[in-house]
Order: C-alpha cells, then sequence, then structure tokens
C-alpha cells in the first residue's frame, strides 16, 4: 500500500502548494488592489488615524494633525477653517478629501514614494510614519483681504475672489463666501460628521462650492478684454474707430443690442480704447459680429477657456461655446449667451494681460518638503499659452488703466499706484439680480497681482448693482494687501 | 502484494529505532516560546506592555505541553516527535489570536462575549483528551474490533444534528447539537470515527474490492456490487450537504473514503470513480440548491454583492492589509472580519502575521501530514497504515477546505482550522486524532518484537528484521 501513499504525500504537497500560491497572489500581487477597494475600512482607518503632515501658508499652519486620545490616534485641525477652507479642503475619516487635502494626499499621508526613504527609517524605527508638509502659494494678507472684503457686504453674500501672481501663476488668493469648517467633517464623531455633511450639502446651501474655481458665471463686459484683444491682434488699434451709438441691430434675428443705461457710448464713431472705458455693447457686439466666432474662440482658448490646467483645487474649465451664428458670436463678444467663467479664468486673462500676453498655468502648492523639512519639489511657474504679443498686451493694459482712472472702474484707484482694470454687469436672467465682477491688476508699469472679484448676489437693491461699485473695492482690497506686504 | 512487501521490507530494514523524546522536547521549548511570546506581542500590540496574566497563562500553556510530552514519554516512547511540537506551536498562535481578538472586540462593544480563556479551558480539556487516548488506546490495532461500531457511531453523529430539537442551526450550517448551554459539532468526532470504520471495513474487503472488475479504455473498473459502499458514503456526504448545508463536512468525508479506497486497493480506478461522483454531485447540488450558488458566487465574485460577501470581503482585506510582512501583532484589525476567531482565523494570521507567518502556518501544517503520511508508510500492519493515512488525509482535506475557502482559492465551506480555531469538539477532536497517529508511530517506529526466525514457508505479510 506503499505506492498509493507516496502519491498522496504528492497529492498533499500539490494542495499545500496551491494554498501557498494562492495567498501570495492574495496578499502580494492582489494586495494593492484590495486596499484601493473603496469601502475597505481598515485602509480608511489607517489612513484616518495617521500623522498627516501639515498645510502652510506664509510659513504658518493652517492645518494639522493634533493627537485625538482615541483609538484613530490623530485628528485634523484647522486654524481659520472659514478662511482657507477652499483651498486646504478637508479630510474626513468617513467623506474622503478635497481640494489640497485630496490632490496633495500622498504626500500629506506619507505614502508618496519620494518619502520612501523616509517610510524605510520609520519602519526600522518602528515609528509611526509621518506625512510631508505643503506650503500653498497663498499670502495670508491678501487672503485676509479677500475673505472680509466678501464678508463687509451687506447680507447673505455669496461671492468669490481670485488673485494671482502674474508672473508666474501662483493663486495669491481664493475665497469664496459662504464658506464652511472643515474641522466639522474632520472629526472622528461620525453622527457629527454625518450632521455637519448634511448641512454642507443641502441643496441650496452649496457651502462647499468653491466659486473661485468650481463654479463658473457669465464673465459679461469684463469679457469685453478677450473681445479686444482679438481686435487688437487682427489689425486694430486701441484709436481704431469702431462702431457707437445706442443700438445695435442683430442679423438674422429681431433681437437689438442695447446699452447699458440706454447710452449711446459717446457717439456712433468711437475708439476702441473709448468702448472699452464706458464698456461699450454695441461696439463690442459690432466687433464680434466683424471679427467672427472662430477668431473669438481661439483667443478665449488661448485665455484658458474650455480647458482644465489646474488639478489641485476643485476645477471646473470655463466655457467658450461652439458652432455658434451671428447673433450668438455678438452676445458672446460681451460675455453673455452661453460664455461662462470662473472668477480664477477672469483673474488668468488679467494677469496673461499684466505678464506682456504669457499666460502662467495657475497653482496653488508652492512647496512640498518631507517630515524632516527637506524640500521634495518647488512650483516651476509654467506658461500655459502665449494668449497676445507683448504689444497687444501693453496696449490693453494701457486701455485697462484709462478704464480705471476715467471709467467704469474708478472704485478700484489706489492712491500712487497705477491700476489697470475691467469691469463687467451681467444679466443673466430678468428675475434675478447682476452679477457684479471687477478685474484688475496692479502696478500697470510692473504687475505683481492680478485680481478677479464676482459678486454672485448680495443685499443690495437691483438698480445699485455695478461691477465697480461693488467688486471694485474689493479687488482693491486684495491689490493693496499684496502690494504693501 | 509481493512487490510491496519487498518495498516495505527495505525501508524497515534501514530504520534504526530511536526514542527521540529529547528532540520533541526541545522543539517543544520552541513551539512555548512561540506560543506565549505570540501572547506577549499580543498584549505589547495593542495596550503597549506585557499582559498581566502572562504568568499564569504562559505556565498553564508549559504545563499542558510537558502532561502531553511526558504522557507520550511514558505511553508511546517510540512515537514520531515532531508532531507534538506541530500541535503544540499551533495551538498556542491560535490562543493568542482568539486573545487578540477579543481584545479588539472589547475595544468596539465592551459587552462582547470573550473567547480565549475559555478556549485555554478547552484546550486543557482537549490535552486531557489526548493523554487519555494514549492510555486507552494502547495498541492501534485493537481498534480495528470496533470497526462497525465506529462505523455508526460516525453515521450516528453526522445525523445528530438533524434531529430535531438537539440539532441547531449556527450561522447558516446546521452542523451543531445543543445540550444544554453546551454546543457541540459532532462533526469533528465523526471525522475520527469514520476514519477508523474505514480503515478496519477496508482492511477487510480490499482484496474484493481490488481484484474483481473488468478492464474499460484502459481503466480497472470495479464490479457493480462493489460499487455499493461508495455510493452509499456518497449518499450520505450528499445528504450532509444538502440537509446540514455543510459543503465542508460532506466534501472531507467523502474525500476521505475515496482516498482510503484507493490506498487500501492499489487501484486508481477508485480516484476516477470518486472524482467523477463528487464532481455530479457538486454539480447537481449547485444547479438544485440556491446556498450552494451563493457559496460559488461569493467565490467568483465576490464584490457583486458586498452585504451578502461581506465575510469573505473583510477576509480578503485582511489577507491584503497584512501584505507580506504582516501587521504584527494587536496592530491590524481582524476583528472587522466575522468569526475571525473561528473559521476565519486563518484571515486574521494572515493579517497580523502577514504572507510570511501564514506561509509559516500551513508549513506546520504540511509538517503534520508528512508526518502522519511517513507514520503510515513504515507502519508494518494494514489497518494501521490506513488508519494514519485516513487520519493525515483528514487533517490535509480539512485544511485545505477551510483555508482555501477563507483565501478564496475555492468557494467559501464552513470547517474550523484544526487548532487554531476556536471551539471546544474541534480542538478535542483534533488533539485526539494526533493521539491516534502518535500511536500508531509508536507502533511502527519501536524495536520489533523478538520474533522467531522465519520459516520459508511463512506469510510473506510477516517481515522480520535482519
Amino acid at each position: 500500500m506503499n505506492k498509493p501513499i507516496r502519491i498522496l504525500a504528492v497529492f498533499c504537497l500539490v494542495l499545500f502548494a496551491l494554498l501557498l500560491f494562492n495567498i501570495n497572489y492574495v496578499q502580494v500581487l492582489q494586495a494593492q488592489s484590495l486596499n484601493d477597494h473603496a469601502g475597505n475600512k481598515r485602509v480608511q482607518d489607517a489612513e484616518c488615524s495617521r500623522q498627516r503632515g501639515p498645510i502652510l501658508v506664509d510659513g504658518r499652519t493652517v492645518a494639522k494633525s493634533v493627537p485625538s486620545h482615541d483609538r484613530l490616534h490623530f485628528v485634523r485641525h484647522y486654524d481659520h477653517p472659514l478662511l482657507y477652507a477652499q483651498a486646504t479642503g478637508f479630510f474626513s475619516c468617513y467623506y474622503g478629501t478635497r481640494a489640497v487635502e485630496n490632490s496633495e494626499n500622498s504626500i500629506l499621508s506619507g505614502s508618496d514614494p519620494r518619502l520612501f526613504v523616509n517610510r524605510i527609517v520609520d519602519l526600522v524605527g518602528n515609528n509611526e510614519p509621518q506625512g510631508g508638509s505643503v506650503l500653498l502659494t497663498l499670502d495670508s494678507k491678501a487672503q485676509a483681504a479677500a475673505w472680509h472684503g466678501l464678508q463687509a457686504l451687506p447680507g447673505q453674500t455669496r461671492g468669490a475672489v481670485a488673485a494671482l501672481d502674474p508672473r508666474t501663476g501662483a493663486i495669491l488668493a481664493l475665497a469664496s463666501t459662504p464658506s464652511y469648517d472643515p474641522n466639522l467633517l474632520a472629526t472622528h464623531d461620525f453622527t457629527k460628521a454625518q450632521a455637519a455633511w448634511k448641512r454642507l450639502t443641502a441643496h441650496g446651501a452649496d457651502r462647499m462650492l468653491d466659486r473661485a474655481t468650481q463654479q463658473i458665471y457669465p464673465p459679461g463686459s469684463t469679457f469685453k478684454l478677450v473681445t479686444a484683444a482679438t481686435a487688437l491682434s487682427n489689425g486694430y488699434t486701441p484709436n481704431s474707430i469702431v462702431k457707437g451709438g445706442a443700438s445695435l441691430p442683430l442679423p438674422q434675428s429681431t433681437a437689438v443690442l442695447h446699452n447699458e443705461n440706454g447710452s449711446n457710448c459717446g457717439g456712433n464713431q468711437i475708439t476702441l480704447t473709448q468702448a472699452l472705458v464706458v464698456s461699450c455693447n454695441v461696439s463690442f457686439g459690432d466687433l464680434g459680429l466683424s471679427l467672427g466666432a472662430k477668431r473669438l474662440q481661439a483667443q478665449a482658448e488661448r485665455f484658458g477657456f474650455n480647458q482644465t490646467y489646474l488639478n489641485q483645487l476643485p476645477f471646473s474649465p470655463s466655457v467658450f461655446p461652439t458652432n455658434i451664428d451671428e447673433p450668438q458670436t455678438a452676445l458672446s463678444a460681451i460675455g453673455q449667451y452661453d460664455v461662462a467663467a470662473s472668477p480664477l479664468q477672469m483673474a488668468m486673462v488679467a494677469a496673461g494681460i499684466a505678464n506682456g500676453g504669457a499666460v502662467m498655468k495657475p497653482y496653488i502648492v508652492d512647496e512640498v518638503r518631507s517630515p524632516d523639512l527637506a524640500v521634495l519639489q518647488r512650483a516651476q511657474p509654467e506658461v500655459l499659452h502665449q494668449a497676445v504679443s507683448a504689444q497687444v498686451a501693453g496696449e490693453l493694459t494701457q486701455m485697462m488703466v484709462a478704464v480705471v482712472t476715467s471709467g467704469t472702474g474708478t472704485p478700484a484707484q489706489i492712491p500712487g499706484v497705477e491700476v489697470a482694470g475691467k469691469t463687467g454687469t451681467a444679466n443673466s436672467s430678468a428675475s434675478r439680480s447682476p452679477y457684479a465682477w471687477m478685474v484688475t491688476f496692479a502696478p500697470a508699469n510692473d504687475p505683481q497681482v492680478a485680481v478677479a472679484v464676482l459678486i454672485e448676489r448680495t443685499g443690495v437693491s437691483r438698480a445699485d448693482i455695478t461691477g465697480g461699485g461693488l467688486a471694485g473695492p474689493v479687488a482693491k482690497a486684495v491689490m493693496e494687501a499684496v502690494l504693501n506686504r | 502484494m509481493s512487490m510491496i512487501t519487498a518495498a516495505q521490507g527495505r525501508f524497515v530494514s534501514t530504520f534504526v529505532p530511536r526514542k527521540r523524546r529529547g528532540v520533541e522536547l526541545m522543539l517543544l521549548v520552541l513551539a512555548l516560546i512561540l506560543g506565549v511570546g505570540a501572547y506577549a506581542l499580543v498584549g505589547i500590540g495593542t495596550e503597549g506592555k506585557v499582559p498581566t496574566d502572562i504568568v499564569g497563562y504562559g505556565s498553564g500553556l508549559v504545563v499542558l505541553a510537558l502532561v502531553a510530552h511526558v504522557a507520550v514519554r511514558v505511553k508511546a516512547p517510540y512515537a514520531d516527535p515532531v508532531l507534538l511540537p506541530c500541535v503544540v506551536a499551533l495551538n498556542g498562535l491560535g490562543l493568542a489570536m482568539i486573545r487578540r481578538i477579543d481584545i479588539g472586540r472589547l475595544a468596539q462593544d465592551p459587552q462582547s462575549h470573550t473567547y480565549a480563556t475559555q478556549q485555554l479551558i478547552w484546550t486543557a480539556i482537549s490535552v486531557l483528551g489526548f493523554v487519555l487516548t494514549l492510555v486507552v488506546v494502547r495498541d492501534h490495532r485493537r481498534l480495528q474490533a470496533f470497526t462497525f461500531t465506529m462505523g455508526l457511531a460516525g453515521v450516528v453523529l453526522l445525523l445528530l444534528p438533524l434531529v430535531p430539537l438537539l440539532g441547531v442551526n449556527i450561522n447558516g450550517a446546521r452542523i451543531w447539537i445543543s445540550l444544554g448551554s453546551l454546543s457541540f459539532q459532532p462533526g469533528e468526532v465523526a471525522k475520527i470515527c469514520l476514519a477508523i470504520f474505514f480503515a478496519g471495513y477496508l482492511v477487510v474487503k480490499r482484496d474484493a474490492l481490488a481484484l474483481a472488475g473488468r478492464r474499460f479504455a484502459g481503466i480497472d473498473l470495479p464490479r457493480g456490487r462493489d460499487l455499493g459502499p461508495i455510493v452509499l458514503m456518497w449518499l450520505i456526504s450528499l445528504g450532509i450537504l444538502v440537509f446540514e448545508d455543510d459543503l465542508g463536512s460532506s466534501l472531507l468525508f467523502f474525500g476521505l473514503f475515496v482516498v482510503l479506497l484507493y490506498v487500501a486497493t492499489e487501484r486508481a480506478s477508485w480516484l476516477v470513480v470518486g472524482v467523477v461522483l463528487f464532481a455530479a454531485g457538486a454539480y447537481f447540488s449547485y444547479l438544485a440548491f440556491a446556498h450552494v450558488q451563493t457559496r460559488v458566487q461569493g467565490w467568483l465574485h465576490p464584490f457583486s454583492n458586498p452585504d451578502l460577501y461581506y465575510q469573505i470581503i473583510q477576509g480578503q482585506y485582511g489577507l491584503a492589509w497584512g501584505g507580506i510582512l504582516g501587521r504584527g501583532w494587536g496592530q491590524g484589525s481582524p476583528q472587522l472580519t466575522p468569526f475571525a476567531w473561528s473559521d476565519f482565523i486563518g484571515d486574521s494570521l494572515g493579517e497580523e502575521l502577514g504572507l510570511t507567518g501564514l506561509m509559516a502556518i500551513i508549513v506546520i501544517y504540511g509538517l503534520i501530514v508528512e508526518r502522519g503520511l511517513r507514520t503510515a508508510l513504515i507502519c508494518r500492519d494494514p489497518f494501521g497504515k490506513l488508519l494514519a493515512v485516513g487520519l493525515a488525509m483528514a487533517m490535509a482535506l480539512q485544511v485545505f477546505v477551510v483555508l482555501g475557502g477563507v483565501t478564496n482559492l475555492i468557494p467559501l465551506t464552513g470547517l474550523t482550522t484544526p487548532f487554531l480555531s476556536y471551539g471546544g469538539s474541534s480542538l478535542l477532536a483534533n488533539w485526539a486524532m494526533v493521539a491516534l497517529i502518535l500511536r500508531v508511530s509508536n507502533h511502527a517506529r519501536q524495536p520489533m518484537p523478538d520474533l522467531s526466525p522465519p520459516r520459508a514457508d511463512d506469510d510473506t505479510q510477516v517481515i522480520g528484521r535482519r
């Protein structure tokens, strides 16, 4: 009977070999995909209990992990939560991560390949792995100015501010109101986190929406900068004579385009500069018709429309519609119809003009460091597109300076500094108040900051809403904060 | 038979009987270091300090191991020296993991039931059972006298859970009986009874089963009337599968029978018949029974229904979380997996000890099985051979079915992991099984009694040493 026993021994060897191969497969080959599975509580708990690295602004911590004295060991804590919520985002054990907490998760949690050596050292020293730190590009003064500027408006304001360094694309301020407190979501108390989540995501409140990057609005007259850039790049000069007057009948339709408040823009024949200074709808609608939809679209896209260029924050691309007819082209040329832009996008339009026509790719992470403070990565400014020539940029700058010195943009004036800007008051529908916009940069001869301010809704009567009047002072405050630093 | 005898004779002739009890003691010390060390590490991993009851616990385990060792030294001095240390190592690791899961569950809910202390008591009872087996069964050949008693006992034990009032359905399988506050898994004990029965029955019947039959397509097919026992066993296995919803036991008993049939008759055709019958039975029960389909679905596509296959998924997550080196004692979350302390203890160990630790544990099982088969090889009487093969193969099949199930190699079935899982009946039965293997091993390894010189016309089955 020994031969069958020997064969059985081989059979048992096969059985045990199968078991061994299988656990190698599960625990090594399949491990990563199992760990990445949504709802894997082991991984969630481990992520949650890790000592994440801090997020810093101007060298000061705005988000850090502090001991929680419970089973998860650490809880995320946000200083100035409302002020920086859009930039930091949140880190929740139950609802995941958002914004920089999301995009820089691998560094903050310590799982990034660049922290490999640190992990080995932690493993050998039997220490809990630590995350690296992330320094944001935000300027704390500019950020505070933007936030307080929005808060100073009467009533339940909804609005946003985006400020850029035109030379690099670094985001200097990113504010959105209403804001939210990420600490409410970071709590380990599931009941509390759940209640906060329900409240924050409740329909209509949109408290977690980042209006500066994630939401797009009709840019209204601020879009005339793009139309003007198209014109200047196609043979026009600031002194070219364009059509003025009170109204423009649109081709192929019975609709007629009017100016705000029934003005005639100062005559039937005006200069391009004059058209921009008084924000003449008739002139720019007519320009749009003569330039054509294709050229407008190409120019808009060179400023960043219809593109995704930011992955560090929740982002919606701004839109310039494609395949439009003539009346739609005329409306699009003045920032109406289906044209929609985020405040960040409009800040990029201003920044591109300020930077000699080169639109820089925006970014919010300035520096990434390992737990022992070695710099792992420093932001490298990148040109997104050369939107216009340096000459056209210079001409546009002069036209925008005129807007602030003598046109609709006077509220953005700063004594002793030459400010360039453009206002916008976009009517979305008859039933809601118009969106108030202000897009500026300063100083005009050596630009250090470009700002876009949008007021979606505030406690001001409809007749009193103008881009310059509402958004102008906020833009001014942000520019001052940057220039006086 | 003559060829076999020759092989056997050659093997025996090179074997020098040695007691090797010192080796066993040394290996036991290693096994105890493993078990007690694991218990200490559980405390350090969960509470940051060596548990306060380490002395009581450690000395308890040491005393139990020594009692077992002394029993072997006195009652089976020539027995295999590797088996007992392997079993003690597994039992110690199991206790530490059950304790660790208790701590994890208490942290979630202070009202949770704990199992570790109860398991230590069960270990003590099992060691007692081990000693008693060695004392009572002084020669395994005497068990042959109880062939049909054991067969009857085995079948009755298997069917007990189906008796109304007595049988209880726990976690979907009706494999438990309840006596007052005690619940008991009779299948574990039935395993031993049936191994004895199969061995005793086949020793008598093997010639008839082996020699009669027809040749068809290159295979020697058994006679129709000889198919009776295998068909009966097949029906009983199907009955267990259908009425008790216990795939594991069903596969185990049928597999055991087919394997012993093969060893007894040396006819591979029985394996073919067995595999065909098993495949047919499995296929038809898959078609006919929803609970079998559920198991197969959970094996192939566990993520198709995360609520239904929660346990399998959590087990897989645990294994993945353990990775190559494991989280370390007390550093993982095995308590997230339902029944992490019983059926799924393999995944719990894989999570905290990693691939490395789980592979080591599987290799320990491999050692136990290998020592059992080796005992069968060197055993001189056919009943002892079959008994040792049966016990070793029962262990091998059970380990494969349960560990294969919890690691998703095969569909999940409800069986305990020998010596590791929480559970009195399982622990007691497996310790008794090892005692029987040691008993056969002692017989096989001890010096031959001084036989008178063989006569030329003597039966070739009696082999004298030079």
